[in-house]
């Protein structure tokens, strides 16, 4: 047998005597002959430990690590090497959802820790045990709206959001029914007087905003929220999770719904994922709220401990009546998330940003000291930005990356622009010797 | 498990002034995060937890020891296939060479896109359909997915009176709650008593608004639907679609696949069936796979395999690649950030080369053949309600009644005392209360990787637990008792509801 099967001859045949059939096949007699495979699959046969290890080694090294200065929802912060080490435990990974509290402490306890710290990082009252990533948040966040405002199914989106989230909602919205506007941008942010005029028609769910935007720029959300609340719409902030250390917080604005991708905090960029969608809201709306939630309550010995509850809003329960039909989320990234802040501290958070703003803004001034950049906003930014490029900005792209240099991403409706990131692994030198490569490009 | 180290939060292991991080210098001068208007800044602090890195890790080794896995010991949970995922797996999906950023050009990612391709074509082949995409987390995700498929299949016909889905009272919770999320109706259909579908009350709910119909077989009950070729035909006569829930695919592994059952859209959970780990709640993975002819209704993006014809006019203009990344217009739309968690794809991947054609339908085979053994150890203590072959998991309906399991009675002994009372003798429960069918629903998968020691062990401490429901029933209700905490106030929880430390 195969070294996962423990099954030996013996055991085979003293399990099928006590069920009473003759073969393995035999198991399957009910199965109406006509729709039984009758052939071996085809696909490829069984391999040792050392040939796939090989195979796979010589995939991974078929890709080209590129030294990474982009970003639009994905950032290659450090990762501690401590927090891969304790989420090898497979204690932690190999374990279910946590239905069975009395043997799942471990896994509770730090989803606690990681709604403790999200509900902070935002300025939210609670958070839920993650989502997908940082788009379906949003998009959940969209169908939150829609469902707490019961009779409306309108709900506006910045232009300015991440493209891939604004693709994401659009996808839900088209299928749930939900009326998505986008609202108009003005000088690379939302235009508010375009978000009040559609807000003062009194049909509208909610408002969903970006903080960076997809071009890097810090929006100004003031007054926001007291027009969405006046006309009894719900305002929600997709915000990258790193910034909201330092920024200022969706519930400072004022914000219902805090949502996003926490991907920045310690998750590796893994060319997409596993990432963790967070989505945080205030204590009111709770019973509105998608996913999993752990609280807090007492043993039989009156210990803190720690369940899964508030399950009748899940769709094990309520079934099509659910607020989402969300069942395994990211759960386990909730665990790098928990002991990345836990390192990270208060400190290290302002650190990490200080360390990204300063070498994106010494990036961004030596790109435009070049001469083959234009700025086409003045906004302030945090550790994105967005430059038009004189020359062709995809070849440039293309050639730079054959030089081991991954220079943001195309900015999508910005004719020749890049959308360009840096975070704390982004040395002087690294940015140095890639933007003497960019003169050296041609024109 | 760990009492002496049980309970702390690691807020309440902070102490200010130390930190478990280092960086580097700031070699920019000049820049400071202050030349930001006030008003852009933060105002409240933060309360995250000042540890240093000892703290942290001690922390959270300590809980690692409060928590039971896989590797831990025997994890019957129905429906959620808890086998051994391997340690290779883990090993490779950590390679420096997969971290990329996702927005890397086509060309510099051909290694994770070749990867991606190849998985897909293995999961077609294994479920007897035309082409997967891997964007959807989890099963959840893939049956919104795979909905979302059956409607724009049905709306690029002009078709738009189909907002009706099908779906057995049996079915898995998530089924009816992806379908209200995609927008559909639900239309329930009654099981018989054996708990297949009423094919007789199937037909009069068949007509011109339905979209489609979704099943899992073998179903919930852990029992195949041999009547599934006439109800497909029925379901395509009316012009609606089929949908496959992969929860239950691992005992069909290589024996009946679902396109060859007459389904046309289904979704796997990599999670389940090709042995990545749950995590504690995921990240999983749910591709979806179509019939030939839907491909088309695929989310956005695909990744596509360069023709050899075109693949020269590449070369020769920019870019020598075999793999490229491609949007549709006919596209449902994005459901994902971009190619969905492709570190938990690599991880099935090593799973799928690593069993290949030989061993693969092994997998399923004896993952019946150990879910029968347990069924038919445990009959005799154990109310049986449908006594049938069963493939990967069946179902008992609670203690027979001369153990205490007389349902009548007010003072019974419950699945959920039976369920708690298997954590004392360290084994993880059943899935309880689910199906919905009967009231004492006790839902047992052993999966293939238990050997017939475990199997045993697991047999006699049920018959020893049911010998103590008739002694002794307060043991049981009162249970556990060796865990590192006691059974929880759920009531507690809701009625003074805590999500954060701070309202602790």
């Amino acid at each position: 047998m195969y070294k996962y099967f423990p099954h030996t001859a013996d055991d085979v045949q003293q399990m099928l005597d006590v069920i009473g059939v003759r073969t393995l096949d035999d198991l399957y007699a009910e199965i109406p002959e006509e729709i039984k495979l009758h052939r071996e699959l085809d696909i490829p046969s069984e391999k040792s430990e050392i040939e796939v290890r090989r195979i796979i080694q010589d995939l991974a090294a078929m890709n080209k690590p590129l030294t990474c200065f982009a970003g639009a929802g994905c950032y290659d912060h450090y990762t501690p090497s401590v927090v891969p080490f304790l989420a090898s435990r497979s204690e932690f990974s190999t374990s279910y959802t946590p239905y069975q509290a009395e043997i799942s402490q471990g896994t509770l306890q730090y989803i606690f820790e990681y709604q403790t710290m999200m509900a902070d990082l935002t300025g939210m009252d609670i958070s839920n045990a993650s989502m997908y990533d940082g788009s379906t948040a949003t998009a959940e966040a969209m169908m939150m709206c829609m469902a707490a405002a019961k009779k409306r199914n309108r709900v506006l989106i910045s232009e300015t959001i991440q493209p891939a989230v604004m693709a994401v909602c659009k996808t839900y919205a088209k299928f749930h029914g939900v009326d998505l506007v986008a609202v108009s941008e003005k000088n690379g942010v939302m235009d508010k007087e375009a978000a009040r005029e559609l807000i003062e028609k009194d049909d509208v769910a909610g408002l969903i905003v970006c903080q960076p935007n997809r071009y890097g720029l810090i929006e100004d959300f003031t007054g926001l929220a007291d027009l969405c609340h006046e006309h009894k719409a719900l305002l929600a902030v997709n915000t990258v999770a790193s910034a909201l250390a330092v920024l200022k917080t969706p519930g400072e604005w004022g914000a219902d719904i805090a949502c996003g991708d926490a991907q920045s905090l310690g998750i590796p960029m893994g060319y997409g994922g596993p990432y963790i969608g967070y989505l945080c809201t205030k204590e009111a709306l709770v019973r509105k709220m998608p996913g999993r939630l752990v609280g807090a309550t007492t043993d039989a010995d009156g210990r803190r401990t720690f369940v899964l509850t508030m399950q009748a809003r899940e769709q094990h329960i309520r079934r099509e009546k659910a607020t989402s039909n969300i069942c395994t989320a990211q759960g386990f990234m909730c665990l790098y998330v928990a002991a990345y802040l836990s390192l990270m501290g208060p400190e290290g958070m302002k650190e990490v940003n200080e360390l990204s703003y300063a070498s994106a803004h010494y990036l961004h001034d030596e790109l435009l000291k070049t001469g083959r950049f234009e700025e086409i906003f003045d906004g302030p930014y945090l550790n994105e930005f967005t430059l038009r490029y004189k020359g062709d900005a995809k070849a440039l792209r293309m050639a730079l990356a054959e030089e081991g240099y991954l220079l943001g991403a195309p900015t999508l409706f910005c004719d020749g622009c890049l959308t360009i990131a840096s975070t704390e692994q982004r040395t002087r030198q690294e940015i140095d010797n890639m933007v003497e490569l960019i003169k050296n490009v041609a024109l | 498990m760990n009492r002496e180290y049980y309970g702390k939060l690691i807020f309440e292991l902070s102490q200010p002034g130390r930190k478990g991080y280092s960086l580097p210098k700031n070699e920019f001068k000049g820049y400071s995060l202050l030349q930001l208007d006030a008003m852009s800044l933060r105002q409240t602090p933060t309360i995250l937890p000042e540890a240093d890195e000892l703290t942290v890790v001690r922390h959270y080794t300590n809980m690692s020891n409060n928590n039971f896995g896989v590797d831990t010991g025997f994890y019957p949970l129905g429906s959620c296939t808890m086998k051994y995922n391997p340690k290779l797996n883990e090993e490779l999906a950590a390679l420096p060479g997969f971290n990329q950023h996702p927005l890397t050009p086509a060309k510099f990612a051909q290694g994770s896109l070749k990867l991606y391709d190849e998985v897909q074509k293995t999961l077609a082949e294994i479920a007897g359909l035309s082409r997967f995409t891997l964007n959807p987390y989890a099963g959840a995700h893939g049956e919104l997915t795979g909905l979302m498929v059956i409607r724009s299949y049905h709306m690029s016909r002009g078709d738009v009176a189909r907002t009706k889905i099908i779906v057995p009272d049996s079915a898995h919770g998530t089924n009816p709650a992806s379908a209200a999320v995609c927008g559909l109706q639900i239309v329930e259909v009654k099981s018989l008593a054996d708990g297949t579908v009423d094919v007789e009350a199937l037909k009069p709910l068949l007509g011109p608004d339905i979209a489609g119909m979704m099943m899992t077989n073998p179903n919930t009950l852990g029992l195949f639907e041999t009547r599934i070729p006439e109800i497909a035909k029925l379901v395509h006569e009316c012009g609606g679609l089929m949908y496959y829930d992969g929860a239950n695919l691992n005992p069909m592994l290589g024996v009946c696949r679902p396109g060859d059952m007459g389904f046309d859209v289904m979704h796997i959970n990599l999670h389940k069936t090709f042995s990545t780990p749950h995590g504690g709640g995921g990240p999983g993975s749910g591709p979806v796979g179509v019939r030939k002819g839907l491909e088309q209704f695929l989310p956005n993006p695909q990744v596509i395999k360069v023709e050899s014809s075109k693949l020269k006019v590449e070369n020769l203009a920019s870019g020598e690649v075999d793999y490229e990344l491609s949007c549709k217009d006919e596209s449902l739309g994005y459901v994902s950030f971009f190619l969905g968690n492709f570190a938990i794809i690599v991880r099935a991947y090593a799973y799928l080369l690593s069993l290949g054609k030989e061993n693969i339908p092994m997998a399923g085979k004896l993952s019946v053949l150990n879910a029968n053994y347990i069924k038919e150890s445990l009959r005799s203590h154990y109310k049986l309600p449908i006594d049938t072959v069963c493939k990967h998991e069946f179902v008992f309906d609670g203690l027979r009644e001369e153990y205490g399991g007389d349902h009548h009675s007010p003072e019974h002994v419950t699945t959920l005392d039976v369920a708690k009372r298997l954590l004392d003798y360290g084994f993880h429960a059943p899935t309880i209360y689910f199906p919905l069918l009967f009231h004492e629903a006790m839902m047992i998968e052993p999966t293939e990787t238990e050997s017939k020691e475990t199997l045993d062990a697991f047999i006699a401490v049920m018959k020893r637990i049911a010998e103590e429901a008739k002694a002794d029933p307060e043991l049981l209700k009162s249970a556990p008792h060796s865990t590192p905490v006691r059974r929880m106030d759920d009531v507690k929880a809701v009625k003074e509801p805590k999500f954060t430390f701070k309202s602790l």
